[in-house]
């Protein structure tokens, strides 16, 4: 008796999730998706707020900027704090093109040696035993717990002895030693199922092989994610000690300098600069999310 | 050529025969070696020192170390301060993001990518946090002083930043509205790793909610990004940067170092308070690494 009840529960239960499945993998309800529809709104709005206040500070004309008591919206959206950015901006020794080149470069060569150089790295890490691995990844993680404040001034002296001070390599190189990036690219490699690799090598590849033909394609989402990363660490990256010929700085420092050596006048042309700088980093960011958002799928291995 | 066992597993052959291993970490061992721990060994060098950046440093012994644990008001204060906010808010951004992350990962495409936008525009938004400090400004201009006068809450406009009772709370705030960033990622990344033939496999075996799903599946699948999100979330928690504003209401760790080394030029103590840091930072992270041990059982 007990085990045809077993029986028809387990058929039912088959049954209903054939039915509730359908197209979808796990199992929902309505509620529970009502519930987190609620949750994510409340939060992300709390999270955007900020994000929604710059742009919208951004928009006020002057009158409104410093207006008593201070409103949260806008009444009459300009774009004349653009405007006055273009205009400051224009007026310098180095033209904005220049600047905008400046950062390019040095955020776009900083961003794909990141990639290339952890991922190469990880690779051996996660999935091959070779002597000195434990020892190695060991380093890496403990180094990445030393804050970066203290050491700003030996890798200054290093920079000035290999005479790199005041070119792109003085704002591109340091950052390539840094340690997040092969860890994370570590974690994710672990994760490829050993056979495929096994497979790789019956079948002639080298290490090389492997690294580009089966190891990167399968890690899509981490080094997408780790593009932006760097790419955004980079980006708003002040050039600091490091970079003094003005013709070589990237944008961020000279829009620091025009906006706040000028102090409240300029308010304005600070917000539509913070607006500004804003825009690559997400542009760059709903592409690779685009990106990030397949799913891997795991139809490779058949065991 | 015929090898026998002890040859084969003998260093020197092993290494030669990982040769290609090596060619892949030498770019990387270079930038790491150069920028990362050269810096690093120095700074610890550095700690026995006293230097102030414009003569050449004076070896001092342990005297940095004496003195940050017996004639450091600040220091004190600066640690009670960080541990205060990285138990209060390090556990709990990491919950927060791996829940957000799991919501978000079951969403429809296009709404998911808006609200990953969303959910990272804190991060991405570089500079923007200095919009909370106009939000939370002391005199009636600030935003959030204003809404509370004409609500009738309070009757003057509170010092956030220089009162002491609330600048901890308003850094708390900017720290959690901080916090969905490095780990948020690299879950959602992660999540589209997981092997989805191991969700059918799961309905079958009897799994009913999606809380079941995620203990047994989901989270033993990810747990080399749990522990990256781990580690990366103990570096955010350790070195939040305060304000040395009023009475050091808000000094942190990392706020203390920066104004030892960068406003004081005391370098030699400030490398010492980074080294202590690091300890710090050392030990919490192998007792996470005890607890993540546990995911999954």
């Amino acid at each position: 008796m007990k085990r045809k009840n077993k029986e028809i529960n387990s058929n039912k239960k088959i049954r209903h999730m054939r039915a509730s499945a359908g197209a979808k993998k796990q199992i929902r309800s309505l509620g529970g998706n009502i519930l987190v529809g609620v949750i994510l709104a409340l939060v992300g709005s709390f999270l955007a707020l900020p994000l929604v206040y710059a742009v919208i500070t951004a928009l006020k004309p002057i009158d409104e900027l410093f207006i008593f008591p201070p409103r949260f919206f806008v009444r009459n959206p300009t774009l004349d704090n653009f405007v006055d950015l273009i205009d400051l901006c224009a007026n310098g020794r180095v033209p904005f093109t220049k600047y905008l080149f400046n950062s390019i470069f040095i955020s776009v060569c900083y961003t794909v040696l990141q990639v290339l150089f952890s991922s190469a790295a990880a690779y051996p890490l996660a999935k091959i035993d070779f002597p000195g691995r434990a020892l190695y990844f060991k380093v890496i993680v403990t180094s990445l717990l030393f804050t970066t404040t203290v050491t700003q001034l030996p890798i200054y002296i290093i920079l000035s002895e290999m005479e790199l001070i005041d070119s792109y390599w003085a704002m591109i190189l340091p950052p390539l030693g840094g340690t997040m990036s092969v860890f994370l690219m570590k974690q994710f490699m672990e994760q490829i199922p050993q056979a495929i690799i096994e497979a790789a090598r019956i079948d002639g590849c080298n290490e090389f092989k492997v690294f580009f033909n089966i190891i990167i394609p399968n890690v899509k989402p981490a080094w997408l994610t780790l593009i932006i990363f760097a790419f955004q660490a980079i980006w708003n990256a002040q050039s600091g000690i490091l970079i003094f010929r003005e013709d070589l700085r990237p944008l961020p420092t000279m829009i620091g300098q025009i906006v706040t050596g000028n102090g409240i006048a300029r308010a304005g042309a600070g917000s539509a600069a913070t607006v500004f700088l804003m825009v690559p980093p997400i542009v760059l960011f709903i592409f690779t999310q685009s990106g990030v958002m397949e799913t891997m799928a795991s139809a490779a291995i058949k065991e | 050529m015929k090898r026998n066992k002890a040859q084969e597993y003998s260093l020197a052959s092993r290494i030669k025969r990982n040769w290609q291993s090596y060619v892949l970490l030498t770019p990387y061992t270079i930038c790491f070696f150069l920028f990362t721990l050269l810096p690093l060994v120095v700074a610890v060098v550095l700690s026995f020192t006293y230097f102030n950046m414009l003569t050449p440093p004076k070896f001092i012994g342990w005297q940095n170390y004496l003195r940050m644990f017996t004639d450091d008001d600040i220091f004190i204060k600066s640690i009670k301060n960080t541990l205060i906010v990285a138990f209060v808010t390090g556990p709990a951004s990491y919950l927060l993001c791996y829940i957000f992350a799991w919501l978000i990962n079951d969403l429809p495409k296009p709404v998911r990518t808006f609200t990953t936008v969303v959910f990272y525009a804190p991060v991405l938004s570089g500079q923007a946090s200095v919009i909370w400090d106009y939000l939370f400004s002391s005199d009636s201009y600030g935003f959030i002083n204003n809404v509370l006068i004409s609500f009738g809450v309070i009757s003057s406009p509170i010092a956030w930043s220089t009162d002491t009772d609330y600048a901890m709370l308003v850094m708390i705030i900017k720290i959690f509205w901080a916090s969905l960033g490095t780990g948020f990622l690299s879950f959602l990344a992660g999540f589209k790793c997981v092997d989805s033939s191991l969700f059918e496999a799961g309905m079958i075996d009897g799994i009913e909610n999606r809380l079941q799903e995620a203990w047994y599946i989901t989270l033993p699948s990810m747990k080399p990004q749990l522990v990256f999100g781990a580690v990366m979330q103990i570096v955010t928690s350790f070195t939040i940067l305060g304000s040395s504003n009023a009475q050091y209401a808000t000094q942190t760790l990392l706020s203390h170092i920066v104004d030892v080394s960068n406003v004081r030029y005391e370098m030699g103590y400030g490398c010492a308070l980074a080294t202590v840091l690091f300890l710090f930072m050392y030990f919490a992270k192998k007792l996470i690494m005890m607890l993540l041990e546990r995911v999954g059982t």
